[in-house]
């Protein structure tokens, strides 16, 4: 199988904690995978040193069928080779609209130049409300994103994970905050593009993961404790241990 | 046509009628003789300052940035073009005096004549080596852009690179408009030291009196106001406004969406840095000099004043706060207002001024965040986030909610 991200060996330092502990990850281009592990195990940074916000102190990061490595890529850089980030806050545009929050995402020239030439089509017009629709916000595109509720915030964030049109796309904590049906709507979604791309998500809820129904990779003190379906992790003595016997 | 008359082109729509009936009036008064020249030029100037606060209001009030030093940009647009002012117009002394004297002047004879002319203040006989270009007004233009153009690129550059942001990068503009300051109050800089550049209202070749040149000039600044609205209105009521909107309120995301935020924030900080020399290399002409104290960093940060009492992050915001501001400014420092006796003291307008300023700028801060253009958005009814008071992202320079609602 061929891998579309492979991370390998990598290991993090904050004061000399070991956030990430000789990490090896890989996933193929069109793959669905769960991370899992308990609070502080590492799951946000190992999102930061693949989309380039943290730098590893060792190991390697890379990308593509040609893999390129992102270590030398500034965030910016990574993202346009097709990295896409949803973070686990929503972090989306407050003081701008549901469209212009898409517009800024959907792909295109994303230079000042190319930008201060760009003026939106029709068809760019198509696919902004057809975005906006899928996740429900389809009469909201003239509204502006602050007045909109936290699970509406978290859509608009995947809707313009998605109008970025990405190769890999790393989801953070994406049902936090949502109810059963929304949680639900999600799993749908993601399963849905996972099969045309590399799509990693972060979840705590248990119920969720099962529903994404993917391999599992369990992280504990930012190394890899154990990956397989979720079956076979959670019959893992040492998962049950560490994790599952918590909480 | 349609698409101009959108209604996110309204404003900028009723500003350029407004701007046009202005001029109108100015002029028409100004033919009559009911406006001095001076008066006419303290329009024009104003302008010109309204231009330069444009250019502010894109840098901080849209890409969040405040600098404290586009000023100095503004003041060196003067010294641009103050140098073909002053050294064509010598040159027409010089020529007429060494005429005078009988036989026809050559060359030498000329350029020594005016070289002593404007550097026997300074002690100096010599022509620096900057003035190589003060000759030719073309050259001269080109730098009255080039040059702070250069300077915003290459000051950006290092301190977008490094990601300095906020208070650090306001420090660091003011830092930079200071060291240029004392640079140029220096005799030896080669721009008359604290002299600065004079005589610049005089055109050179040009016969007509001041009470037309001034309206030539409030003709000019108002055309150069209403191209750069158009022009800044289109960047920023487009894509790249929601860009550099976005920086200012949360940059990390930006990036992650894949945009170079440190390009934007070049782009945005040089080509303000150029309005503002625009708008300086049309002002001095009417002040008629520039010298070092108009770079100090008192001015940048009147500067910044004005696009918070007009209201941060609209173009029309700014242009209003600069206008009221300076209008204000010049009238109460003019000495024209009478003075207050209180019995135990007076007070002196001219000196209480700035106290007031101070306190409008509190006032307007504490409690009118959106500013005097804010007034205007309550009339066109524009939805709020609902933050509880939290600002709409995380960054230094994200707008507060206050300035966002309605
Ligand atoms: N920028 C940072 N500086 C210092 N410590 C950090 C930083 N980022 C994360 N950490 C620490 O690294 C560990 C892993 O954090 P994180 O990746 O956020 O865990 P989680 O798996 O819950 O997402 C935590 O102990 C956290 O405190
Ligand atoms: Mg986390």
């Amino acid at each position: 199988m061929s891998t579309l991200l492979e991370v390998s060996g990598v290991t993090v330092s904050f004061d000399g904690f070991r956030a990430i502990n000789n990490l090896t990850f890989a996933i193929g281009p069109a793959e669905l995978r769960a991370i899992i592990g308990p609070n502080g195990a590492g799951k946000s940074t190992f999102m930061d040193i693949v989309t380039g916000k943290t730098r590893p102190d060792s190991g390697s990061v890379s990308f593509g069928e040609k893999p390129v490595s992102l270590l030398r890529m500034s965030e910016a850089q990574i993202a346009r080779a097709g990295v896409g980030r949803k973070f686990q806050r929503p972090t989306v545009f407050e003081d701008q609209t549901v469209s212009e929050n898409l517009t800024l995402a959907l792909k295109a020239g994303r230079s000042p130049w190319a930008v201060l030439g760009w003026s939106k089509t029709g068809v760019d017009d198509e696919r902004i409300l057809a975005l906006a629709v899928q996740v429900g916000l389809g009469d909201s595109l003239g509204r502006k994103a602050g007045i909109l509720s936290h699970g509406q915030k978290q859509w608009l964030e995947i809707a313009m994970l998605l109008a970025q049109e990405p190769r890999l796309l790393l989801v953070d904590e994406p049902a936090a905050g949502m109810t059963l049906a929304e949680r639900e709507k999600t799993t749908e979604l993601l399963v849905e593009i996972a099969k045309t791309r590399a799509v990693v998500v972060v979840e705590h809820d248990m119920e969720f993961v099962r529903r994404l129904d993917c391999r599992v990779t369990v992280l504990h003190e930012g190394a890899v404790l154990a990956e397989g379906s979720l079956d076979h992790v959670t019959k893992n003595q040492a998962v049950i241990d560490v994790y599952l016997g918590r909480g | 046509m349609r698409a101009i008359l959108q209604p996110r082109h309204r404003s900028a729509l009723v500003f350029l009628a407004g701007l046009a009936l202005f001029t109108l009036c100015v002029t028409v008064a100004a033919h009559f003789g009911l406006v001095s020249t001076s008066f006419v030029k303290t329009l024009g100037k104003t302008l010109c300052l309204c231009l330069a606060a444009l250019a502010m209001d894109l840098i901080w009030g849209y890409a969040g940035i405040l600098s404290l030093g586009h000023m100095a940009f503004f003041a060196l647009g003067g010294y641009m073009i103050g140098m073909w002012l002053m050294y064509a117009r010598t040159e027409e002394i010089v020529i007429a005096s060494l005429l005078n004297g009988g036989l026809p002047a050559t060359p030498e004879e000329i350029s020594q004549g005016i070289a002593t002319q404007i550097f026997g203040v300074v002690g100096a006989s010599d022509l620096p080596a900057i003035w190589g270009f003060a000759h030719s007004l073309p050259l001269q233009l080109t730098l009255v852009v080039a040059l702070p153009g250069l300077l915003a690129l290459v000051f950006g550059w290092l301190a977008f690179r490094s990601r300095v942001t906020g208070v650090y990068l306001s420090i660091l503009t003011q830092a930079m408009t200071l060291a240029l300051a004392l640079y140029l109050f220096q005799n030896d800089s080669g721009l008359r030291g604290n002299n600065g550049l004079s005589g610049l209202q005089n055109l050179p070749g040009v016969t007509a009196g001041q009470d037309t040149v001034s309206v030539w000039f409030f003709w000019a600044s108002a055309l150069a106001l209403a191209l750069a609205y158009v022009a800044l209105h289109s960047i920023v009521s487009g894509k790249f406004g929601s860009v550099i909107r976005a920086i200012r309120d949360d940059e990390a995301r930006v990036r992650f969406l894949g945009y170079s935020v440190e390009s934007y924030k070049l782009f945005a900080f040089t080509l303000t840095a150029v309005i503002c020399a625009l708008a300086g290399a049309l002002y001095y002409p009417q002040a008629g000099i520039v010298n070092p104290a108009e770079l100090a960093p008192i001015a940048s940060i009147y500067l910044a004043v004005w696009a918070a009492i007009g209201g941060r992050g609209r173009l029309y915001g700014a242009v209003i706060g600069a206008a009221v501001v300076s209008l204000l400014s010049s009238w109460f420092t003019g000495g024209r207002v009478p003075s207050i006796p209180l019995g135990f003291a007076t007070i002196n307008w001219v000196d209480w001024w700035q106290v007031l300023l101070g306190l409008t700028f509190v006032l307007v801060t504490l409690f009118a965040p959106k500013g005097i253009g804010g007034l205007f958005d309550r009339l066109a009814g524009v939805h709020a986030p609902d933050r509880k008071g939290a600002p709409l992202g995380p960054d230094d320079g994200s707008l507060q909610e206050k300035e966002a609602q309605e």
